[in-house]
């Protein structure tokens, strides 16, 4: 419990990231730094995204997986890491 | 020779089975050999016969029906949430989370990911991959590039009669939207099925307007209010102002009594800089400038009677045919006339008479657009008969520049919102002419015929890059223009400053030297006593005959020149050039002057 606290303030506390959100496999957010709508938005988008990623990826090599997910923008950059049952999605602003 | 058949059958044996039998050869016609024709035999040789080896081509043309396209929208609730939690309530939310963070998986997970996750982010502090490096510099390469303008969209009246698009308006924030002012202006022409709306259409459906506007009159000018973009005001054909609250729908929210109202054509629209955003003014042919305030608009604030004499009569007023209204002066304004002379005047004048500053007549008929130049307001452009002219407010006895006269009338212009040289002007002839007088004075830099129409309107967007041209049956032509035209040059403002306060001196030095010539004149006359003068008079057939003579030179001259022109024409680019050369040459006087090379130099060639 302690420990997730931990990694999450530490990974929060880095040089331009805005947020950090966790969901899990229904795209419900478990835990949230941004606002409720703001923080659906995210959520309900990247986890449909994620998802197709990860068949894309299954489809070419059905022994392959997704590991990891960014997505570089004008404004920011977004990264998603997924597993079997939760997502961690950090957005970060790196040019600041 | 003619051989004819004829083969004669019962309507009763048609749809039979042919019944086919031999029968023996029999001669139909019979021609004789004619040895005078072979007197006539000429023998060829060689013969000439064109072969053609090619595959044969063909063209097809389909108009496919058009798609239209309808937005619509789907609202998402939040969901994925087990059956027996309901999202809305925050306390079966937050256990539920709760009780999620407590699971074993998940904090087995979240290390995990967490620790790959820490790995991405100090990656991207620790260097930029996507960074560039040479961006600036390529950034200068396309100053070269010649100007142009791409048509991006065309909208069209959808109504069977078709009507002038007399004003056009870029919604203030997002330029996606622009609301069209409809209305024929020809003298009793409007016919029984012509309809009076007026529309605000989306850029993205040009297919169906987004908003019907539907006045009690056809719309003459329309304006968005630039503090919010859903009240539009607008002033009819018949001299009524009218608003819109495009959030309840398209009739009218208030109308302006008629008997307070213009009794011609509101030409002219425009929103007051107001704290509470509600103020306009308007400006009509029957000669009133009227002040409003939309939360009462059932008659006007404020009545200004454009009477250049300064006694208030209606019956000496001239008729205001272009409005302008520039937001960083705010109880200045002027107004273009039908009478072509621009009438300055500012609002906060102690008495009504004194609200008219002052006047500039140049133009031959009436004033169709008139605009302060957004860098420098002291200059303004005006646009009327075949002429733009552009003025200072200093000189008020010529204005400083000018371009030839056209062969048609121009009907609208505007400056560039973003470069202080930049200038527009929409023809008769259906061309949108762009000027940039740093880079030519003589011809516009662009000249665009748009359609075969007269274009009738014309609004820049605020960015400068897409202008929009109404044309005389209502359709509205957008256009993107090249990136040269639309971004600011280097010391381009310093460069227009110093063009137009030489333009300003020269013409002072020029009003200066007819004051004395006029002041001299008038001394000698008055020595010489009045017999002299009656014999300088000339009869008004002699000065008649004399202007004919005169007009019909010039026609001539003209005439000329154009055939010499285009007997040059076939030839190489060269003597193209030469021509245009020569015909710059010609028509040299009376237009914007020319410069090239040393300012001090023409500076002091000017000065007479």
């Amino acid at each position: 419990m302690a420990e997730v606290e931990e990694t999450l303030k530490r990974i929060q506390a880095h040089k331009g990231v805005v947020a950090t959100m966790v969901v899990n496999a229904e795209g419900i957010p478990i835990r949230t730094t941004l606002d409720n709508s703001t923080t659906v938005h995210y959520t309900g988008l990247l986890h449909q995204l994620t998802m197709k990623a990860r068949s894309t990826v299954r489809d070419i090599d059905p022994q392959n997986d997704l590991t990891f997910l960014r997505i570089r923008s004008k404004k920011h950059e977004i990264m998603v890491a997924p597993d079997k049952e939760y997502l961690l999605i950090v957005i970060q602003n790196p040019s600041e | 020779m003619e051989i004819a058949h004829v083969y004669t059958r019962k309507r009763s044996e048609f749809g039979r089975h042919c019944n086919f039998s031999d029968c023996p050869a029999k001669v139909c016609v019979d021609i004789q050999p004619d040895p005078s024709l072979a007197d006539n035999f000429v023998l060829r040789n060689p013969v000439d016969a064109c072969v053609q080896h090619g595959s044969e081509m063909s063209e097809h043309e389909a108009n496919t029906e058009r798609v239209e396209v309808e937005s619509r929208g789907v609202n998402h609730v939040e969901g994925g949430w087990p059956r027996d939690i309901n999202p809305q309530e925050l306390e079966q939310t937050s256990r539920f989370r709760k009780k999620v963070e407590k699971e074993e998986n998940y904090v087995n997970t979240i290390t995990h990911l967490g620790a790959l996750m820490e790995h991405c982010v100090k990656q991207n502090n620790a260097i930029d991959i996507y960074e560039e490096y040479f961006r600036e510099e390529e950034a200068d390469e396309f100053e070269d590039e010649a100007p142009s303008a791409k048509t991006i969209n065309v909208i069209r009246d959808p109504n069977v009669t078709k009507r002038t698009a007399t004003h056009l308006s870029w919604h203030p924030d997002r330029c996606k939207k622009l609301a069209v002012a409809y209305c024929s202006l020809e003298f009793q022409r409007s016919a029984e099925d012509m309809s009076f709306d007026s529309y605000i259409w989306d850029l993205e459906n040009p297919n169906k307007p987004e908003l019907v506007l539907k006045p009690s009159s056809p719309l003459v000018s329309l304006e968005y209010n630039p503090k919010d973009s859903h009240i539009l005001v607008g002033g009819c054909y018949n001299g009524q102002m009218a608003y819109w609250d495009t959030r309840k729908g398209g009739l009218p929210v208030e109308v302006s009594t008629v008997e307070a109202s213009h009794r011609d054509p509101v030409y002219g629209a425009i929103w007051l800089q107001s704290k509470t955003g509600t103020e306009c003014f308007s400006a009509s042919t029957d000669g009133q400038v009227l002040w409003w305030d939309i939360r009462k608009l059932s008659e006007p604030t404020e009545v200004l009677i454009l009477d250049i004499t300064r006694k208030e009569l209606l019956e000496n007023a001239l008729g205001a045919s272009t409005l302008e209204f520039e937001p960083t002066m705010p109880t200045k304004f002027m107004v273009g006339t039908e009478q072509g002379i621009v009438i300055a005047c500012n609002r906060k004048a102690k008495t009504p008479p004194e609200k008219i500053t002052s006047t500039y007549s140049g133009h031959h008929g009436p004033v169709y657009a008139l605009a302060r130049n957004p860098f420098f307001p002291k200059i303004f452009l005006t646009v009327g008969d075949w002429t733009a002219r552009i003025w200072s407010e200093e000189t008020k006895e010529s204005s400083i520049m000018w371009t030839k006269y056209h062969l048609c009338y121009l009907t609208d212009g505007c400056w560039s919102t973003v470069r202080p040289s930049v200038f527009f002007t929409t023809k008769m002839d259906g061309t949108l002419d762009i000027w940039d007088i740093l880079f030519k004075q003589n011809n516009p830099s662009l000249s665009l015929k748009i359609c075969d129409e007269p274009l009738s309107s014309l609004r820049l967007q605020d960015n400068g890059c897409v202008v929009g041209c109404g044309s005389k049956l209502g359709t509205i032509t957008l256009l993107e223009i090249s990136s040269g035209l639309c971004t600011l040059q280097r010391n381009e403002k310093n460069l227009a400053n110093a063009m137009f306060e030489r333009e300003t001196k020269r013409e002072k030095i020029l009003e200066a030297r007819h004051r004395e010539m006029r002041l001299k004149e008038r001394a000698r006359s008055e020595g010489q006593g009045l017999e002299a003068e009656e014999m300088l008079e000339e009869s008004p057939q002699d000065a008649l005959d004399r202007a004919q003579k005169e007009f019909f030179e010039v026609i001539e001259a003209e005439l000329q020149r154009r055939a010499r022109a285009e007997a040059q024409q076939p030839g190489s680019s060269k003597v193209k050039e030469h021509t245009e050369e020569e015909v710059v040459a010609q028509g040299e006087e009376g237009e914007l002057p020319k410069y090239e090379g040393e300012e001090e130099e023409k500076d002091a060639a000017k000065e007479p």
